[in-house]
């Protein structure tokens, strides 16, 4: 196994040291270390991060492998500076028993790019009837802590409040798709000044802050811990504020382009901006960065939604919804968040590392371990960032399998230079290595 | 005028004026004539694009492009490879491959004119876009009121009903308002869209309170389905607190006309002793559609005057 001697990396932004990796292992950290035979990487002005996690990523396998596959999501996330991302349940089949999970985790394992953590589903087809054999998935090779019916909400009370309660013996969570389905029937938008002009049935914002508000009262009657993802709204924050200050066990996320986009991109039509949640407004955006950089939101993490350019390329109510964020999730929260001063590299290193990884349960594995801090003995799951390189994006030079970017011809910062998974470079140079 | 017609909130004042006028020439040039035709197409191609039923605007564009002597195809979803899974894009490609020069197009998702506009290289009309915008039908209504009152400019106009998923609602908001009218959307709440407060009307629930204050009152047809959503109790309920009947009609100003874009619902949001009234613009709506289709088709296809592009 190559050993790296990484020299003048800043982790955190802090001062220049070196960091030599060795074994899948962080074995030195310190100024002018020397290694024989170690691969040494310049990293002057490089800034080293934690590998990032991400709660929420579709990886498409098994079923539309056309759109993604487990081996190229997860070049697109090691490209992106992830070390480990975890594949949603609404696969084809879904991940609803053992025997998918497993699948899952096996083909991630297998193309070596990052790890791959399956989240199992809540309930048998993401049907919100009956809860799916939890138990089972947690226990199977997979080691599943993390559950959600994402693309639907367990919108059934009944069945939230059991599910809560049941994977409290899995040391799990539930991770909640917000949206009441009654308010949703057909919605396209966010209901607002936008829809109204535009004639595209809105997603009103209460859809999503009443299934919180519910599932915040639900978590704390019965003591369990509730993720909610892809939180869009200012309402939203406002109850996990209200809620975290009353002590419940809640953690929510943010995806990069809730942070960066608005509802305006409907105006032109173009499906590459359909997304569920919808893309709100300039307000909700603010309470948005607003509440992760006070820690309100715990988490940035990228719905990463390939799809074929045959369910983007139609009519805005006949494309499905979704867009990808793996390769520009770290520039858009350099964007959105370091620059204007909202968050500072340990911050970035937290919300997309740290705190993702202890709400997937990651951090305590051994040397599986993620989100863990860039010291001495620690596993070796690091990125280093080239923070004043600015680039356009390029659709057509993206490693996922889809071309569904909503940030085409956008000039963001940030590149990432090399991403080590277990001491092993993934990424070197901006290229992936696999 | 640009390539494409897609949406009244693209016209300005200049442009909108500019097809009524076009449209008032037409009319003229035809009147008195024994063969009502034009040659000014002649050789140039429009397809009719329908992906929802419309006899009425489809037959109504037919003419309008028939009468400059363009050549006419008629492309209806149904049946056709559409009903096969084709796409809209390989549709449009296919039909521009073919020599279309115009895609006149009706589509139940609203947007639909914006993304074939990006795919083909001839020009675009939108006869109606799921519940966004019908931007002749605001040019015939504009064009009907004029003729009948002689003026846009501070005319006030009510239009009462479904606001929430009419796309002649929209078009005529923005429309009218570019042109100097002044716009009072009457509806029960449940008909308006939420971010309504942002369009430059004024909103009202109440019909009775609005009709004497009017010029124009511009009935909107109710949609059968919309009755078991519980966006009002009943049909008598609506039709007792938002139809106008012969005795609200005796409120409206002496020269007030009464417009309905049709098809109607006749004892539902409009009375046969209303729609039959010599306030009534209705027929006259539908012959002046005509003219002011011949007018878009024109300016789009048959060279706009010096000046405008």
């Amino acid at each position: 196994m190559t050993t790296y001697l990484i020299k003048n990396a800043k982790p955190y932004g802090e001062d220049a040291v070196d960091l030599l990796l060795a074994d899948g292992v962080i074995t030195a950290v310190g100024t002018d270390l020397s290694a024989d035979g170690a691969q040494v990487v310049e990293a002057a002005g490089l800034i080293a991060l934690p590998g990032l996690v991400d709660l929420h990523t579709h990886l498409r396998e098994p079923g539309r492998e056309d759109a993604e596959t487990v081996e190229t999501g997860s070049r697109a996330a090691a490209l992106g500076g992830f070390t480990a991302v975890h594949a949603m349940a609404n696969t084809d089949p879904v991940a609803d028993t053992a025997g998918v999970v497993e699948q899952v985790w096996r083909l991630g394992q297998e193309a070596g790019l990052v790890d791959v953590v399956p989240v199992g589903a809540v309930t048998v087809g993401l049907r919100g009837e009956r809860l799916a054999e939890l138990g089972a998935m947690a226990d199977s090779a997979a080691r599943v802590r993390v559950f959600s019916d994402d693309g639907h909400c367990v919108a059934d009370p009944a069945l939230m409040r059991r599910a809560l309660e049941y994977v409290k013996a899995l040391d799990g969570v539930v991770a909640q798709h917000a949206e009441e389905p009654r308010l949703t029937v057909g919605a396209q938008m966010n209901e607002g000044d936008r829809s109204a002009r535009l004639g595209l049935v809105g997603w009103p914002a209460a859809a999503e802050e009443a299934v919180i508000a519910r599932d915040v009262l639900l978590a704390r009657h019965v003591g369990a811990r509730l993720h909610v993802c892809h939180v869009s709204t200012a309402g939203s924050v406002e109850i996990l504020r209200w809620a975290k200050s009353r002590g419940v066990q809640v953690t929510a996320e943010v995806t990069p382009h809730h942070l960066l986009l608005t509802d305006e991109c409907a105006e032109t039509y173009d499906p590459v901006f359909k997304v569920n949640p919808p893309l709100r407004t300039d307000a909700d955006v603010r309470a948005l960065r607003a509440g992760l950089a006070d820690g309100t939101i715990d988490a940035v993490a990228t719905d990463h939604a390939p799809h074929a350019v045959e369910d983007k390329e139609s009519e805005w109510a006949s494309a499905r919804p979704g867009m990808l964020g793996l390769e520009q999730a770290l520039s858009i929260v350099v964007q959105t968040m370091v620059e204007p001063g909202l968050l500072d590299w340990r911050g970035v290193a937290d919300r997309m590392s740290v705190r993702p990884a202890a709400i997937g349960r990651l951090a305590d594995r051994g040397p599986d371990s993620h989100g863990r801090p860039l010291a001495v003995g620690e596993p070796a799951n690091l990125l280093l960032l080239d923070p004043t390189h600015r680039a356009t994006v390029d659709p057509a030079a993206l490693a996922s399998r889809s071309r569904n970017s909503p940030y085409a011809g956008r000039e963001l910062p940030g590149r990432v230079v090399a991403t080590f998974l277990r001491g092993t470079a993934t990424v070197m140079d901006g290229k992936a290595q696999k | 005028m640009k390539r494409h017609l897609l949406e009244a909130a693209d016209l300005d004042r200049a442009d909108a004026t500019l097809v009524l006028d076009t449209a008032g020439q037409i009319e003229s040039a035809l009147a008195g004539r024994e063969v009502k035709k034009l040659p000014t197409l002649r050789g140039r191609t429009v397809v009719n694009l329908f992906y929802e039923d419309s006899t009425r605007t489809r037959i109504s564009f037919e003419l309008a492009a028939k009468r400059l002597s363009a050549d006419v195809i008629n492309f209806s979803a149904k049946g056709s490879s559409v009903s096969k899974g084709e796409s809209l894009k390989d549709t449009a490609l296919t039909l521009e491959a073919m020599g279309s020069d115009a895609i006149v197009i009706r589509h139940q998702a609203s947007g639909a004119p914006h993304r074939l506009a990006r795919w083909v290289k001839g020009s675009v009309v939108n006869a109606g876009d799921g519940t966004h915008e019908h931007p002749t039908q605001a040019l015939l209504d504009a064009y009907t009121i004029r003729q009948r009152l002689g003026r846009l400019d501070g005319v006030r106009v009510a239009i009462v009903g479904d606001v929430l998923h009419s796309r002649v609602a929209r078009s005529n908001v923005w429309l009218l308002t570019t042109l100097g009218a002044e716009v009072t959307l009457v509806a029960p709440p449940t008909l308006l869209p939420v971010g309504v407060g942002s369009w430059p009307v004024a909103v009202s629930y109440d019909l009775d309170a609005v009709l004497p204050k009017v010029d124009v009152v511009m009935m909107l047809r109710v949609q059968a389905e919309r009755m078991n959503a519980s966006f009002f109790p009943s049909a008598r309920e609506y039709s007792r607190r938002y139809g106008l009947d012969g005795r609200r009609m005796a409120v409206l100003p002496d020269d007030a006309i009464v417009m309905h874009p049709g098809p109607m619902n006749r004892g539902m949001e409009i009375a046969a002793e209303v729609a039959d009234s010599a306030r009534s613009t209705i027929v006259d709506q539908v012959g002046n559609g005509v003219s002011v289709r011949m007018a878009v088709l024109y300016l789009l296809l048959g060279g706009a005057p010096e000046g405008t592009t």
